[in-house]
């Protein structure tokens, strides 16, 4: 329900400056909100106003740049599409960076190794053919297959919910990684398909992945890496026997 | 320096190994209950009788290779999670994998005396 009046809300949050604190720990502050306040973010930033000390990512404020990924009371999401109106009235909001990469300060997390990851997959189109006057055509039927791959905004709020990241980081893909790979192994115009599922028949590569679909949960552009990732592994097997 | 080394080339024998012992396991399970149903432990003698008839034995035989193949994957799974010195690993690998064998030893020698 949308309020008609101002309203303070309380927060927890976690507080982290390696340069002064000794360890992390959980702040409790309130904020009052203006009926305008509709999404966290707005809140967030209401929040910066008050404490200017607190560290976040956000940019676009619309979903689309994917900076602002955190863990909002136990689950990830982006703040600026998670709505004030879901929250229980009268418990705080609790605020936690994004879990499993390391945190630089507050809910500021470096995110070296998930792009790093993100990288090994090859994220780009490989096509070895003579470039063609306008551009690489393909069939409506074949672009249909990208659908719920390319939309992928690279928050990172599935691969820092998926345990098979948290103990693997360094070797396991991730779902972001892996709905990428797929995107480029389903793409008619990329040549590289065979290189590509070679690179992920690896036992920590792709197959970490043990189907336990924390990233189809908390994925706020509603996308399925699962599914992707039963399709790199139905090709491989498709290949294999 | 610290490298990553990946690559190793499989996995996908053992994603479909795993779900092909589940499929045996599921369809012997319910060979069981419906023998259980059908009164094929009715006594002592019925049990033996039953669990000595040769396909039954074969069949047994298999779902106690699957579950030993199944569990085999899924330990291995755990100390490649959990596990991170190499020579532990490998060390516990190796147990797991003896004690396998083991049990498959044993699963033949019980089924073969019935
Ligand atoms: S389905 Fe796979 S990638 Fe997704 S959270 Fe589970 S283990 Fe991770
Ligand atoms: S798949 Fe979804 S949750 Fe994962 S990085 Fe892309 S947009 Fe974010
Ligand atoms: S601020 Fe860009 S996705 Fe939320």
């Amino acid at each position: 329900m949308m309020p008609t009046e101002n309203r303070t809300v309380q927060f927890k949050i976690y507080r982290y400056d390696p340069d002064r604190d000794a360890k992390p720990y959980m702040q409790d502050i309130s904020v009052e909100l203006d009926v305008t306040d509709r999404k966290l973010l707005d809140a967030m930033v209401r929040l910066k106003v008050k404490d200017d000390s607190l560290s976040f990512r956000r940019s676009c404020r619309e979903g689309v740049c994917g900076s602002d990924a955190m863990n909002i009371n136990g689950k990830n999401g982006l703040a600026c599409l998670t709505d004030m109106s879901t929250f229980p009235v009268g418990k705080p909001i609790v605020l936690r960076p994004l879990p499993g990469l390391p945190v630089i300060r507050d809910l500021v997390v470096d995110m070296t190794q998930f792009f790093k990851q993100y990288h090994s997959i090859k994220p780009y189109l490989v096509n070895n053919d003579p470039l063609p006057e306008k551009e690489r055509l393909q069939s409506p039927e074949d672009r249909e297959e990208l659908n719920g791959l390319y939309e992928c905004i690279l928050c990172a709020c599935c691969t820092t919910a998926c345990p098979s990241f948290w103990w693997n980081p360094d070797k396991f893909v991730g779902p972001a990684g892996l709905l990428a790979a797929y995107r480029f192994i389903a793409d008619t115009r990329d040549q590289a398909t065979t290189e590509r599922l070679d690179n992920l028949e690896d036992p920590y590569r792709l197959f970490r992945c043990h189907s336990i679909m924390n990233c189809v949960d908390v994925c706020p552009k509603n996308l399925n890496p699962t599914k992707a990732i039963g399709k790199i592994k139905e090709m491989m097997l498709q290949r294999a026997i | 320096m610290k490298r990553i080394v990946v690559g190793a080339h499989y996995g996908l024998k053992d994603w479909i190994a795993q779900r092909v012992t589940a499929v045996v396991m599921a369809v012997f399970t319910i060979v069981m209950i419906a023998a259980i149903a059908g009164g094929a432990t009715s006594s002592a003698e019925a049990w033996r009788g039953f669990m000595s008839h040769g396909a039954i034995r074969i069949a047994t035989f298999l779902f106690a290779i699957s579950l030993f193949y199944h569990a085999w994957i899924g330990i291995r799974d755990i100390w490649m999670d959990y596990v991170k010195p190499a020579g532990l690993r490998l060390a516990l690998h190796v147990l797991t994998a003896l004690a396998l064998i083991a049990y498959t030893g044993w699963t033949l020698q019980i089924l073969w005396r019935l």
